[in-house]
């Protein structure tokens, strides 16, 4: 997982409550074999006037100019910004792979769905839970000032504005180490190597079948 | 200091560390590894520039989408109509040449359902921790292994590590003494089991299966129990090793031999729940009142003997339960009260992890023997749990008794235990089958499952309705 230390970019307004995780990847696109390629897909229902195939090349589909995304000032955005309840529905990973692949590396909401509120932590992004009146003055800011930058340092757990005044925001501690030193659940499981290769050798002693067999 | 069980024993073997959240690390021995469950593991894989830890400790193969007619089968993978079935295999064998990782690919012999095939080669052995995208991986509990069943990061999880983070569960016994009647099999025996604990009644437990009954099973019949565990909640399911199990495991492809096979007989001996272990909770049944058993509704736990009747909702005080029988009964199209031998049957499905092995064959082929397919069956499929299976059955002849009755037989794979394939129930057909799941859309979209043992499909195709097996048995005695 890539490590998370600072983020320096584009706010992109979802101006709702309640997105859920099929609005963020539709349900048809589950099906793939696949976790990532989903960029082009995220927020499909929203972002074209077409109904979205997994195997359809997204270049040339009619786009809903109204949604944000869709909107020049919004390009390259790396902070997505929403209301209560981001992320609710299935616990599947495809939502937040879709917005990985996109390129949101923080999400800021009021509050988040449970389970998506951690894959997001598996999957490299950061979810941020500010007031909903910090949340409203952020709306506010974001929707009059074209090109709109948020700066996210997460060290310091804290958010920059344009304006030179800050914001801070909590997150766990833990969750906090394995962002910052870019640790998902493998990458920390495998920072007991040694000790699993330790384990091994022992065991292969104990029971040599089970490393000879099948090859 | 009170004794350990079984599973105690198994988890402390394979314990690597315990962390400060309160998870553990557990060392994994045996990864099996199917096309549904582990596209994007691999893609995991190859996005974060990872290797498999342990390339021996794996083995593919293909069973949920695999076409099961011969035709479709000998055109290999052009076989595959639909094309998400379709790349889902072919990802299987492309992402294990990637990762040089063995698979017995469609049109392998050895090919079959993974929990049919792992005990079949001996890569399920006693004493392993096993795992694998699939909930049904509790079957290997029954060679005295640690089997979960585990999701797609898990799966990554284990290739990348060789471990998998767990929280230890609590120990439930399960006992069941005396003796089955004849017709009673070890299918009757689980969903007896379900019918009484219901489907959250493992939930948190590792079950270990005990008492005459399993004692005096065969390795087979213990899988089908152990198969049918996660049915009951519990995530895996445990039976200790005898001789039985010993006998079973010898000779096969995996499994030891010369030095290696005294030593591990040796340490296998050791595992059974000591006679002073403490289990945190022991159900018991009796051998003699389970009966052949017939599920009626949408969950397992909706399970009657064969000479029941259909619950009534408005007997039922609790309104929870009312109104789960009364959406079962509409969903299932049946009356309440209504005598189990009184359900009209569309098809008959013979096969999956739970009963597609080579004595289920048997069992049903004698039931068959002699008779027609009854006339409003309109299909009746014979599905080997794997290859090897199909050779064995044919060897002895069954495929001509199953053809000559009027059954279908078919090439290895799922099949209709889940209808990935092109294997299905029409809308509002009803299905005796050997499977283990019978959720709303199961085997087909507002298809009507009806879950049994071998020999009771096998009598429900002959006379198009539930009948009590033990009564045909006896007059061919
Ligand atoms: S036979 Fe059925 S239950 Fe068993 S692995 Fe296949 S789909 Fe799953």
């Amino acid at each position: 997982m890539e490590k998370f230390t600072a983020v320096e970019g584009i706010v992109a307004p979802l101006n709702r409550a309640n997105v859920d995780t099929d609005m963020i990847i539709p349900k048809q696109f589950l099906k793939s074999i696949k976790r990532s390629g989903f960029g082009p897909n995220l927020f499909d229902e929203l972002r074209y006037l077409d109904r979205g195939e997994p195997d359809k090349d997204c270049t040339g589909r009619p786009l809903n100019k109204e949604f944000m995304l869709n909107q020049p000032r919004y390009a390259n955005a790396t902070v997505l910004l929403s209301r209560q309840n981001f992320g609710c529905g299935s616990s599947r990973e495809h939502a937040p792979w879709a917005l990985d692949d996109y390129g949101f590396r923080v999400i800021i909401a009021s509050s988040f769905a449970d389970i998506f509120f951690n894959n997001c932590f598996k999957n490299g992004i950061l979810p941020i839970v500010l007031d909903e009146a910090v949340i409203d003055a952020l709306f506010a800011e974001v929707e009059s000032t074209e090109g709109y930058q948020l700066t996210v340092d997460l060290q310091t757990q804290q958010i920059s504005k344009p304006d030179g005044s800050v914001i801070a925001f909590e997150v766990d501690a833990f969750r906090k180490h394995c962002l910052l030193n870019g640790l998902d659940d493998i990458g920390l499981t495998l920072q007991d190597d040694e000790l699993i290769k330790g384990f091994e050798t022992k065991w292969q002693q104990n029971a040599p079948w089970l490393f000879n067999a099948g090859q | 200091m009170a004794g350990k069980t079984l599973y105690d024993k198994l988890w402390d073997s394979h314990l690597v560390k315990e962390r400060d959240d309160g998870t553990a690390l557990i060392y994994i021995d045996r990864q099996l590894l199917h096309e549904v469950t582990s596209p994007q593991a691999f893609e995991g894989l190859r996005i974060s520039g990872r290797q498999p830890w342990r390339r021996d400790a794996n083995l593919a193969v293909p069973d949920h989408n695999v076409p099961t007619t011969l035709k479709e089968r000998q055109l290999g993978l052009d076989g595959i109509v639909d094309p998400v079935s379709k790349t889902q295999v072919l990802t299987l064998d492309n992402n294990c040449k990637e990762f040089d990782l063995l698979e017995f690919d469609m049109n392998d012999r050895r090919q079959g359902i993974v929990h049919v095939v792992g005990p079949e080669q001996g890569a399920t052995l006693p004493g392993m921790t096993i795992v694998c995208g699939d909930s049904h991986t509790s079957t290997h509990g029954a060679l005295g292994a640690l089997a979960h069943g585990i999701g797609t990061s898990e799966v990554e999880h284990v290739l990348a590590t060789q471990c998998l983070i767990q929280n230890k569960m609590k120990n439930m016994l399960i006992r069941i003494d005396g003796k089955l009647n004849v017709g009673v099999t070890p299918k009757d025996v689980v969903l007896a089991i379900i019918g009484k604990i219901g489907t959250a009644g493992g939930t948190g437990y590792a079950v270990e299966f005990g008492g005459d009954v399993i004692v005096n099973m065969s390795m087979e019949g213990r899988m089908t129990v152990c198969n049918m565990a996660i049915e009951a909640g519990a995530r895996a399911g445990l039976i200790a090793v005898d001789q039985s199990t010993i006998d079973y495991v010898k000779g096969r492809p995996f499994s030891p031999a010369g030095n290696d096979w005294d030593a591990a007989v040796a340490q296998w001996q050791q595992l059974h729940s000591d006679d002073d272990a403490v289990f945190d909770a022991t159900i018991e049944l009796k051998g003699e009142d389970i009966k052949p058993q017939v599920s009626w509704g949408t969950s397992p736990e909706m399970v009657l003997p064969i000479d029941g009747n259909v619950p009534d909702p408005t007997q039922e005080s609790d309104p929870t339960k009312r109104d789960s029988i009364e959406r079962a009964l509409q969903y299932m199209g049946l009356q309440a009260g209504q005598a189990i031998g009184d359900i009209k049957l569309d098809k008959v499905f013979i096969g999956s992890c739970t009963n597609g092995r080579i004595e289920d064959l048997r069992a049903a082929a004698k039931v068959v023997e002699g008779h027609r397919v009854a006339d409003n069956i309109k299909l009746a499929l014979v599905v080997p749990g794997s290859g090897l299976v199909k050779e064995q059955a044919e060897k002895e002849g069954l495929h001509k008794i199953f053809t000559a009755a009027g059954l279908e037989w078919r090439e290895p794979g799922c099949s209709m235990c889940l209808a990935m394939n092109a294997d299905q129930l029409g809308d509002g057909e009803h299905c005796a089958s050997t499977s283990n799941r019978n959720f709303e859309g199961r085997q087909g979209f507002g298809g009507r499952t009806h879950l049994v043992s071998p020999q009771m499909a096998a009598a429900a195709a002959i006379n198009g309705r539930f009948v009590d097996v033990r009564d045909i048995l006896k007059e061919g005695a």
